[in-house]
């Protein structure tokens, strides 16, 4: 309990210097927000496609240029709230050693990076939000939803699917407590991500076993299904469903987290020093 | 208190030739080697003591700071810190304990040195009254007034060295771990450091257990060494009782007016150093009192010091006996 208090009591000084952190450079934090308009391309791709030839997913849903436009610019959106780099972070700091620092100070370091990976979150879609929103509510807006349950789940839905990919990504970053580089897993987990989260193509465009896979791996709950909220006219059954997977891979991704460096940090060799 | 016991830590290494072809085989068949860093070491250390920890490189020191400040996990044996079994890294021990290392920066690289130290108040949770009071002291003893403000990657070594020491006292722990906390500054910043650790351990009564390749560091600092070899305990005592046991004779150095041969030198000690008329004679401490006389009385200097050995002399001895018998 009072671990807990001293956590909660540190969160707004830990929040200060992460903001801090995150605009100590502003060239790199310009070139940053840059690498998250892939869905900008995907976009430019899709809509061009669907204006020769129309399109329709699995289910018999019909995709137009502007379900394109609403769709990836909510990715945009989504992925700009819930991505981070946590996992090539903790990896570098176990790698060089720079862990040892944290492991010196009583907090959980779960705490310390969520926390100023949360800091980052405002200024990184600084720019692309309020273009990405403009440009859907000028472009797409027709085709975003108005249910007014899938409004108000969004926020805890993005809520779970940053908690998601924090856990997902720093429980790669704790594997290299055993594999020392963990570079290879990091560019799997990409791969895997973009083919299942809906990241490149919308889950009802993917073939059968792909949106079958994509149903059960954890990847969809921390891009499609918020995106899919904001886009897609979903029944009651449905939406509950979703949010409770989400609900279910956010705990057991946070499990799997803190799990790891448990097992983790007893293997750590501190080089360096 | 520190005591540890029977201490151990093994690493497994992955070990390869060089060359391309054994890069290429190590894809397919490694071999792996146990390196025991730290091999059965058992010390106790009393609060408020400040005790050297001496070695060659790669003896084995800064693997065992590490086990006891709580990030490596020992192989065997006991460790305990504070009454706290260090592995284990409970908020109450690490709210105690603080490891500087000369090499590794707990400063945030690109913020000052000034948003570091308000991240440890938070997460030491420090009073902020305590915490500002402590910081003014830090502040004025290190000299640090115009380096809080400095982004940490723009201060030179001494400079970050000195707001490293900093920012691991804020919390006021009474178990000092410093490894090299004196690497690479110039003669005056080590001094200001030097002084700075003697009177932190006076003021809290803090326990220092301090590395560093500066042997005037151990030998200013520490009445108390504890020497490891291949990560064996091979000393553990007094400073001048190591001495006294490794290398009883004094060093008797002087300037002469004028040059005298070597072989009239010969006479009062063994030659160890000339430098036209500055030598420098190994002398048998009994004899002392009638070398003195003599150099007073028959020859002519200027000006004359009588020292015990320097310590790295005795450990080299120390660490080539160690290798000798380790030797099949």
């Amino acid at each position: 309990m009072i671990r807990r208090g001293r956590a909660l009591r540190a969160i707004p000084t830990l929040l200060r210097v992460g903001v801090a952190e995150t605009v100590a450079y502003r060239a790199e934090f310009l070139v940053w927000i840059l690498t998250t308009t892939l869905p900008l391309v995907m976009l430019g791709l899709w809509t061009s496609v669907a204006s020769e030839v129309p399109f329709q997913s699995g289910s018999g849903k019909p995709y137009s240029s502007a379900d394109f436009v609403a769709y990836y610019l909510s990715v945009l959106i989504v992925r700009n709230l819930t991505g981070n780099w946590v996992a090539w972070q903790v990896s570098e700091e176990v790698r060089m050693g720079a862990m040892s620092m944290r492991l010196l100070r009583p907090l959980h370091p779960f705490v310390a990076y969520s926390m100023s990976h949360l800091a980052a979150v405002p200024f990184r879609s600084l720019v692309a939000l309020p273009i990405a929103g403009a440009l859907l509510i000028s472009s797409g807006a027709s085709v975003l939803t108005r249910e007014p349950l899938q409004l108000v789940l969004l926020v805890p839905s993005i809520a779970l699917a940053w908690l998601i990919t924090f856990s997902l990504q720093f429980t790669l970053g704790a594997l290299a407590f055993f594999v020392t580089k963990t570079m290879a897993l990091l560019n799997l987990y990409f791969l895997m991500f973009s083919l299942f989260s809906g990241y490149l193509l919308p889950q009802d465009l993917l073939p059968g076993w792909i949106a079958s896979a994509a149903e059960v791996l954890p990847f969809r709950y921390t891009l499609g299904v918020p995106v899919e909220l904001m886009t897609h006219e979903l029944d009651g059954g449905r939406v509950a469903a979703l949010m409770l997977y989400q609900l279910a891979w956010a705990a057991v991704s946070l499990a799997m987290a803190l799990w790891a460096w448990r097992l983790g940090v007893k293997r750590y060799e501190a080089v360096g020093g | 208190m520190i005591r540890a016991r029977e201490l151990a830590k093994h690493f497994r290494v992955h070990k390869r030739p060089p060359g391309f072809s054994a890069a290429v085989r190590s894809l397919f068949h490694r071999r792996y080697e146990t390196v025991k860093a730290v091999d059965g070491v058992s010390f106790t250390i009393e609060r408020g003591e400040r005790v050297g920890f001496l070695g060659p490189n790669g003896a084995g020191k800064t693997t065992t700071l590490k086990v006891l400040s709580g990030l490596l996990h020992p192989t065997s044996g006991e460790a305990l810190v504070e009454g706290h079994v260090p592995a284990r890294r409970q908020t109450e021990l690490l709210q105690k304990i603080t490891l500087v290392m000369g090499q590794k920066s707990q400063l945030i690289w690109d913020l000052p040195p000034a948003d570091t130290y308000e991240l440890n108040r938070a997460v030491f949770d420090l009073p902020r009254a305590e915490y500002r009071k402590t910081l003014d002291e830090l502040t004025g003893l290190l000299e640090l007034g115009p380096l809080l403000g400095k982004p940490t990657r723009q201060l030179s070594l001494g400079e970050r060295m000195k707001c490293e020491l900093a920012a691991a006292l804020l919390h006021q722990p009474t178990t000092l771990f410093l490894d090299e906390p004196t690497i690479g500054l110039d003669v005056a910043m080590q001094l200001a450091i030097r002084d700075f650790v003697r009177s932190y351990n006076q003021r809290h009564e803090a326990t220092v257990l301090l590395t560093s390749h500066y042997m005037d560091d151990v030998v200013a600092l520490c009445p108390r060494i504890i020497v490891i070899d291949a990560g064996k305990l091979i000393h553990d005592g007094d400073l001048r009782g190591l001495i006294k046991a490794m290398d009883p004779d004094k060093r008797v150095s002087f300037t002469l007016t004028e040059r005298v041969a070597d072989e009239e030198l010969a006479k009062i000690g063994a030659l160890l150093a000339r430098d036209g008329v500055r030598i420098t004679l190994r002398v048998p401490e009994r004899e002392i009192p009638s070398v003195v006389g003599h150099l007073l009385g028959e020859l002519r200097v200027v000006d004359l010091a009588i020292e015990d050995p320097p310590l790295e002399e005795i450990l080299r001895v120390m660490f080539g006996k160690a290798k000798q018998e380790a030797a099949p």
